[in-house]
């Protein structure tokens, strides 16, 4: 057996817990690696970052980080992120979820926590589908797709993910797939910076669930749809941002809003200095 | 009585429930994925989209919205369906309220699966056992069979007049639901002459519009409506067994109603339980039986209503009495040991020993249930955790 150094990123990772439980040419774990690379870049102490999660393959992100995290249940992550960041505001939060998770059982919450623009910064893996359960279709799921509670073809339409976050008052939105690493990066680093409600979809790749079923015989033909549809556009129209598989219409990536306005604790804080001075 | 029917079909529990589904010409089905319960509405949708099944499907963003929808769907007099687990049926539990006291015959599958924290999705029925005090009605399976036949007898049950509630149909997490078994798939049109199509009386009607929700004060029908769904509970009870008993005459399968006794006839000690814990249990009481020793096994086949007058008629001449619950009620015992000591109360001085055993998906084996027999004989009453290990 080859005896290494170790790995570069030992330090954050909870290399005792490997290998990880998402399956060969899965695009969850790449997001793994450009999230602790940010953190790295970021400089944040590792004692004060925590990551949440909800259910589903993503969800399982957080338990191979070397830092706090909590696994919470289906679709109360960012509920459970709000809480913890009104109660100690210093901590940095990451909030790695699913699609699923974050738009589909948590859907009412997302809405709100950009809304009060928490200081969250929130990573939604995209995989276009339940990975975890076996593959069924969701809010995310392009119409038309075939999935296991899809068979002839999704008759829903798709949310657009980037549009509705902007809509519902994020202070920062971005769009990059899992082919995209380090522009990744980059905004995970940025994001990190921002005050307010960050979010970032990342598009993913899921081989056995959506991939096989859409006419993507593995990862690497998947991510080959990435590398030859996808426009960057920071000035994009989001309008238009939304996702098919049709081959039709490239699919928009980029760093696309960033407008800081104050969050629920600036406004808290102002409000208490103000009764203060009041009384 | 019909002559005895071969298997024809070998399917897991997850497999049989959604046949049950289709063979009860359900019209509307709405789920949301959460393992172990997936491949039910899985195996559903396929069946909907190949139009083996004429129905509407849809999957929701959540087993709230899930039992929302099938609220409203039963409510304009489509006999509706959905399946969930563990945390999707916690989810629901609001919902599970308003069906019941709407008076709404749904039928739902539940694959019995373990709370977090920590994650675990093996079986435990701590799940379905907190929702007992919703107003469904509650049926435990031993077999992929029995989880068939309970939706069948489950639509009959519910939407008859004199009951006239919903019913929730019980699997263990993976030991039924994923474990592939011989099967009898009965033939529609026999199904069809057992159960005839849903007649809903106060379905909406655009011809006799009615309001519904309401309101009602401290004085108003709230409580008197309260009591009616006590009182239809508890007599659903002839209902179960009149429903039961047509099942064998047609189908040839014989399930004995609220619970099944198993050599019970000449017992001294025996051990109560539900779900394919009673399958190991009965295992066990053959092994013991061979050895001279006088123990039966009674099986909890309808939580609710509870069969409290079957249990204390069945265990009152006993020795003493062991009761097995894959759940917890958290500072008091297992929810079936305090139903059958109140069952008991002012009927039968009979020890009563209270076992909690195989949380999480732990294994229940032989040598627990052979402890838990000898407990039972030297006449222990306590509350006793099964096979826990020291520290961990
Ligand atoms: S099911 Fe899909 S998303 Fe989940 S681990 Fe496998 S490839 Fe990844």
């Amino acid at each position: 057996m080859i005896q290494g150094k170790g790995h570069p990123k030992d330090a954050f990772l909870r290399s005792e817990r490997l290998p990880h439980i998402w399956c060969p040419g899965c695009g969850i774990g790449i997001v793994l690696n450009a999230y602790l690379n940010a953190l790295a870049l970021s400089g944040i102490p590792r004692e004060e970052v925590v990551l949440i999660s909800g259910i589903g393959c993503t969800a399982r992100l957080p338990g191979y980080a070397n830092a706090d995290s909590y696994h919470t249940t289906h679709g109360r992550s960012i509920a459970f992120a709000t809480g913890m960041k009104i109660a100690n505001p210093k901590l940095h939060i990451s909030l790695i979820s699913g699609d699923g998770d974050l738009f589909n059982i948590g859907g009412n919450h997302i809405m709100h926590a950009a809304r009060r623009n928490i200081d969250l910064n929130v990573i939604c893996v995209n995989n276009f589908n339940y990975g975890m359960t076996g593959g069924q279709h969701g809010s995310t799921t392009p119409a038309g797709s075939v999935t296991a509670s899809s068979p002839y073809g999704n008759l829903e339409q798709s949310f657009n993910l980037p549009y509705m976050m902007k809509a519902m008052g994020a202070s920062y939105v971005s769009r990059w797939t899992a082919l995209h690493v380090r522009q990744l990066t980059r905004s995970i680093a940025k994001s990190f910076t921002v005050r307010g409600f960050s979010f970032i979809e990342v598009l993913s790749v899921c081989p056995p669930n959506f991939g096989k079923d859409n006419g993507f015989a593995d990862a690497y033909a998947q991510m080959q749809y990435f590398r030859e549809h996808c426009e960057i556009d920071n000035n994009a129209d989001l309008h238009n941002a939304g996702v098919t598989f049709s081959g039709d219409r490239p699919i928009i990536l980029g760093d696309f809003y960033h407008k800081t306005r104050p969050t629920f604790h600036d406004i808290e804080r102002e409000i208490i200095e103000r009764v203060r001075v009041d009384r | 009585m019909q002559a005895v029917q071969k298997y024809n079909a070998i399917m897991t529990g997850n497999e049989a429930v959604a046949f049950g589904a289709k063979l009860a010409r359900v019209g509307f089905i709405s789920a949301y994925p959460i393992t172990p319960q997936t491949t039910i509405v899985e195996k559903l949708a396929e069946m909907v989209a190949n139009r083996e099944i004429s129905a509407h499907y849809v999957e929701v963003e959540s087993e709230h919205s899930a039992m929302a929808a099938v609220f409203a769907s039963e409510l304009v007099g489509v006999r509706s369906y959905t399946a969930t687990s563990s945390h999707g049926l916690l989810y629901m539990h609001e919902m599970l309220h308003w069906t019941a006291g709407q008076r709404l015959p749904v039928v739902m599958s539940v694959v019995n699966r373990a709370l977090g924290p920590p994650w675990n999705i093996w079986t435990e029925q701590t799940d379905s056992m907190n929702q007992k005090e919703t107003g469904w009605l509650q049926v435990y399976c031993e077999s992929n069979q029995e989880a068939l036949d309970s939706i069948l007898m489950g639509y009959k049950i519910a939407e008859s007049p004199d009951v006239l509630l919903p019913l929730m149909s019980m699997e263990d997490a993976f030991i039924l639901s994923h474990t592939s078994e011989p099967v009898i798939l009965p033939d529609q049109d026999q199904v069809d002459s057992f159960l005839p199509p849903l007649n809903l009386s106060f379905r909406v009607d655009l011809k006799n519009p009615m309001g519904y929700g309401s309101y009602s004060t401290p004085d108003g029908p709230y409580m008197e409506l309260r009591k009616d769904m006590m009182d239809s509970l508890r007599n659903s009870r002839k209902v179960i067994s009149k429903v039961t008993k047509e099942f064998g005459e047609t189908f040839g399968r014989n399930y004995s109603g609220l619970i099944e006794k198993f050599m019970m006839e000449d017992a001294e000690y025996a051990i109560i339980a539900s779900g394919t814990l009673a399958s190991t249990g009965k295992y066990v009481v053959s092994k013991l039986r061979q050895e001279g020793k006088k123990v039966g096994l009674i099986r909890v086949r309808f939580f609710r209503p509870f069969p409290d007058l079957e249990i204390a008629e069945a265990v009152t001449d006993l020795k003493g009495v062991g009761v097995i619950d894959r759940s917890t009620s958290y500072g008091s015992a297992g929810p079936t040991a305090l139903e059958v000591r109140s069952a008991l109360y002012g009927k039968s001085e009979i020890p009563v020993a209270a076992f909690i055993a195989g949380l999480g998906g732990r294994d229940v084996k032989v040598e627990d249930f052979e402890k838990m027999f000898q407990y039972v004989e030297q006449g222990k009453t306590g509350n006793f955790y099964i096979n826990v290990k020291e520290a961990c």
